[in-house]
């Protein structure tokens, strides 16, 4: 009974790290489904945003150590700090930015390649990306304040304690990415079905050359998906710059996004939801319950296994649509 | 009707022999979608055998039901007086069915030699170790396959494409290369998925020779699909009709000619 | 003018399938074959040694390895890291329980053992396809680090976790161990190099190269002309994993000759050589050479430029490092998407029509 208790914590903070990968996910979805590209930078999208925003939001000099290595200066920062919100909007225009760099500089000149290479692409736009934050702002860990609450949700704690006589410790950042996440996901829902935009967005995605004929600019919709991918990528950071910190494993998250995706398929918006909770679930509870049993430290894999063997059984995913091939 | 194991005798006085193949009462579906109802037909030891219908009228997906890339949910396929079991498409390929495809289907990384030596894969019998020595069996079997590419290389006047990436050959070189391809596995029945859709006359013309030359110099049994009335009815000695996935003729050129059903399929008919 | 295939007559089919048919490019192979074994050992010292020369050869093996997964079979894989680490701890564990045993067997049987680990994460490969497969690959990269990270039998219960190379000797020299010369590691690695290289040239040249190339660039079409996608696939990982099993265990006991396994065969180390077979061209033997030999002297270079001349900080010059890789990986990707090997191969045919270009 008590172990069941303890597996109901578990279960709960699975949720919350199942939207938190969901949340990654979801720029994941939003790229292939309109671009064709797998996006494997998208994780690094998050650690750039997040790290651009500190790097605002405390007003430290871009590309400080260059400038200080090639001039001898001793620059560091402005001198001033830039109000959370503020700092978030700037943060968002980089993204903008950022997405229409790529997609001059990069994926105008790589239409109509295979997709392995669009992927093998993205890879090293990763590192790419990687570097520049770090060449941008530093490597040092950084922390993460733009006000979110933080610290145990007391009212839970005492409600359950009242249930169960035990307390779930449930962290307050958490239930907030939960709201924050599902109001960004009604968001695009509703972008994608009720504005002008997000229609071509969608003919983008059933057929290039057919949304092309009807006058649709393919360029416009690419930049504005990777700048709506970019713009969830600064969520997704500030979520988990905030609990963790910014810093180079932030990028992993993205790794992990993978698995979900396999399981939730490419181009399903839902499949990347449910697929981000069962992956945040299961992986905490088989933690819980089969770690102890086998040295800890599962969560490294469970998620690459459970999608490889979920795919053995059902190549096209919980939602992906069954293709069927021609010759 | 036909003897089933006596052939019969073409006009141009050819001798084709007994059946090779038998489809019975064959029902592919997709889904709710029904792409070939109840279909039966053979195809005679050494006969050009066409199967003709307008687009969607389940043409392809009868071939791909012969090569073992569909399945039908009901009906036997009958190979060589067996009833051939349900197979994987490389299964059915060592049988000795080669075919081309209507979408080229080349490896295009690949040069024109290399392509066709693929053909003849089921041919090597060469082990992993004598493969990465380089030594014994497998650089015999190279050799030796290699001549008899080139005799097919010779027969399809490609010479001078050999080592040519094939990606960067025209279209209707590809369809050449790809006829090569399946005829360097030397096979029982070939099948040939329209082999001259896209071509100019002259290409054309040239295609219809290659297929009756093959017919006629290495006795290969012929199944194939054209759009071009012309081209079929001067070179199959018996046409299969489809429309929207049932048979609706089947007999000689002369015969598929007078036949209403098929007229109507093909001109339209007045609906009231 | 001396570079041309003109007067050069094939006049049997086994002649014009050798690997050179031009009669320089030959000459110049066993040049550069006759360097590598008679002139280099002799003036290697440790930094070229170490720093250049055997990770060269180590990771032209690995390369060589994915080349023919990725390259030749179209099957991408994010795993080449976790399947090193099969190679280097199934060398350890040989080495230790069988002390008697020639090393170079051991060697062997790392790179056996790894082909085997390699085709149960292949098999997968005949349900899925393109990226989903490169996305379950790391399924085998994440699983064996956390394998021989946790289970102590594989790195025999030591306090550190880590594994460390015992001394093996091969007719008299130390090869592995502190004992062991720069030149004696450097010639064990070319001898290995040397002949993979010759074996995967053999093999991709023949049925089964055949074979791997028609199910990448058209796995249905293969299928329907014979080719039997499990055999094709599952040979593919096999051989492959078999040369970057053998990768693992010379990275291991010849170069590292200590080891923690996350750090050194951790993800990044797959995306690393799948850097090289990009670079130097997918599909190429020579490719996995160069593709090698660029990422292997890359770093090198930029440090002793930007550290050693301009006096930047180390981590600043590779973070600009991990951008100069990201932004090549992408121009080679657009520019030339078959790599170094293809440039290569453009200019000899340049070369043989100078100086009448048409």
């Amino acid at each position: 009974m008590e172990q069941l208790i303890f597996a109901g914590e578990v279960f709960l903070n699975g949720l919350m790290t199942g939207v938190m990968y969901a949340l990654v996910a979801l720029g994941f979805v939003l790229i292939f489904k309109a671009s064709g590209v797998f996006n494997y930078a998208q994780g690094v999208l998050a650690l750039f945003a997040a790290l651009t925003l500190v790097g605002i939001q405390k007003g430290q000099v871009p590309f400080a150590d260059l400038i200080n290595a090639v001039f001898g200066s001793r620059l560091e920062q402005f001198g001033w700090t830039v109000p959370a919100a503020l700092a978030i909007v700037l943060a968002a225009l980089v993204m903008v930015l950022l997405a229409f760099l790529i997609e001059t500089l990069i994926l105008q000149h790589l239409v109509g390649q295979a997709p392995i290479i669009l992927f093998m692409a993205t890879i090293g736009l990763a590192y790419f990306l990687e570097g520049l934050g770090d060449v941008m702002w530093g490597a040092n860990i950084k922390a993460l304040d733009v006000g979110l609450p933080q610290g145990i949700s007391d009212g839970i704690e005492q409600v359950t304690a009242g249930w169960f006589g035990y307390g779930y410790f449930i962290d307050r950042l958490d239930i907030w990415a939960t709201i924050i996440a599902a109001a960004l996901v009604c968001a695009l829902v509703l972008f994608s079905q009720y504005t002008r935009q997000g229609r071509a967005m969608r003919a983008v995605a059933d057929d290039h050359q057919a949304a092309l004929s009807v006058g649709i600019s393919l360029r416009f919709i690419w930049v504005m998906v990777w700048s709506i991918a970019g713009f969830v990528a600064l969520v997704a950071g500030i979520m988990w710059g905030t609990k963790s910190g910014v810093q180079f494993s932030l990028s992993l998250i993205a790794l992990k996004a993978l698995p979900v995706l396999m399981l939730g398929g490419f181009t399903s918006i839902p499949g990347a939801i449910v697929g981000g909770l069962i992956i945040g679930v299961g992986e905490k509870l088989f933690e819980f319950f089969i770690g102890p049993m086998v040295g800890g430290a599962t969560e490294n894999w469970f998620a690459y296994v459970l999608a490889l063997l979920f795919l053995v059984f059902r190549p096209q995913g919980l939602f992906g649509e069954r293709i069927i091939e021609r010759v | 009707m036909l003897d089933r194991t006596e052939g019969y005798t073409t006009p141009d006085g050819r001798q084709i022999g007994g059946v090779l193949m038998e489809l019975k009462d064959i029902t592919l579906r997709f889904g709710g979608v029904v792409a070939i109802k109840e279909i039966s037909f053979d195809i005679r030891e050494g006969e050009i055998r066409a199967i003709i219908g307008p687009n969607g009228a389940g043409k392809s997906s009868m071939l791909n039901v012969i090569s073992g890339f569909y399945h039908p949910q009901d009906g036997e396929v009958w190979f060589k007086g067996r009833r051939r079991p349900p197979m994987r498409p490389y299964q059915v390929a060592r049988l000795g069915i080669a075919r081309t495809f209507q979408n080229i289907a080349l490896f295009d990384g690949m040069t024109v030699l290399d392509n066709i030596m693929t053909g003849r894969l089921n041919k090597m019998r060469s082990g992993l170790l004598s493969q990465a020595l380089w030594w014994g069996a497998a650089e015999r079997e190279e050799v030796e396959n290699r001549a008899e590419v080139e005799k097919i290389i010779d027969f399809l006047e490609i010479q001078n494409i050999r080592k040519t990436p094939v990606g960067r050959l025209p279209y209707g070189l590809k369809k050449r290369v790809e006829l090569a391809r399946a005829l360097a596995a030397e096979p029982g029945l070939l099948l040939l998925d329209e082999p001259m859709a896209g071509m100019n006359v002259e290409e054309k013309e040239d295609m219809s020779r290659f297929i009756l030359d093959v017919n006629d110099e290495f006795g290969t049994t012929i199944c194939l699909i054209e759009h071009d009335m012309g081209v079929v009815m001067d070179l199959s000695d018996r046409v299969v009709v489809m429309d929207y996935g049932r048979k609706i003729g089947d007999g000689t050129p002369d015969q598929v000619r007078s036949n209403q059903e098929v007229i109507d399929a093909y001109l339209g008919v007045a609906h009231d | 003018m001396l570079y041309r295939e003109a007067g050069d007559f094939k006049t049997s089919y086994r002649e014009d399938g050798q690997t050179f048919p031009i009669r320089l490019d030959r000459w110049g192979y066993y040049a550069v074959l006759a360097v590598a074994f008679g002139i280099v050992p002799f003036l290697i010292n440790d930094y070229w040694a170490s720093a250049v020369l055997v990770p060269f050869l180590i990771y032209a093996v690995a390369a060589m390895g994915l080349n023919i997964l990725t390259g030749y079979a179209g099957q991408v894989s994010l795993g080449t890291g976790g399947f090193m680490a099969v190679g280097a701890y199934a060398v350890y564990k040989l080495m230790t329980a069988f002390p008697e045993v020639n090393i170079v067997l051991h060697i062997l049987l790392a790179g056996g053992i790894t082909a085997i680990v390699g085709m149960v994460f292949g098999l997968p490969s005949l349900r899925i396809k393109g990226f989903y497969l490169a996305v379950a690959t790391l399924a085998a990269q994440f699983f064996l680090v956390w394998l021989f990270n946790k289970v102590p039998w594989f790195y025999n219960y030591s306090a550190s976790g880590q594994i460390t190379a015992p001394e093996r000797t091969l007719l008299g020299y130390a090869i592995t161990g502190p004992a062991s010369s720069a030149a004696v590691k450097y010639l064990v690695c070319l001898c290995f190099a040397v002949v993979l290289a010759w074996v995967a040239r053999n093999l991709t040249r023949g049925t089964l190269g055949r074979k791997w190339m028609a199910i990448r660039d058209m796995d249905i079409a293969a299928e329907i002309i014979g080719v039997n996608p499990l055999t094709a696939k599952l040979s593919a990982f096999a051989v492959s994993s078999f040369f970057v099993g053998i990768a693992g265990a010379l990275l291991f006991a010849v170069y590292l000759g200590a080891a923690e396994v996350g750090e050194a065969f951790g993800i990044n180390k797959s995306f690393l050589v799948l850097f090289m077979i990009i670079i130097g061209g997918l599909g190429s033997v020579f490719g996995s050479f160069a593709g090698a030999a660029f990422m292997v002297l890359l770093p090198v270079l930029l440090k002793n430029l930007l550290v050693g001349g301009f006096g930047w900080p180390t981590n600043l010059a590779a973070h600009i490092e991990l951008m100069i890789v990201g932004g090549l990986i992408i121009l080679f990707l657009i520019v030339e998407p078959h790599g170094l090997a293809r440039l290569w191969r453009l200019a000899k045919e340049k070369l043989r029509l100078w100086p009448f270009p048409h």
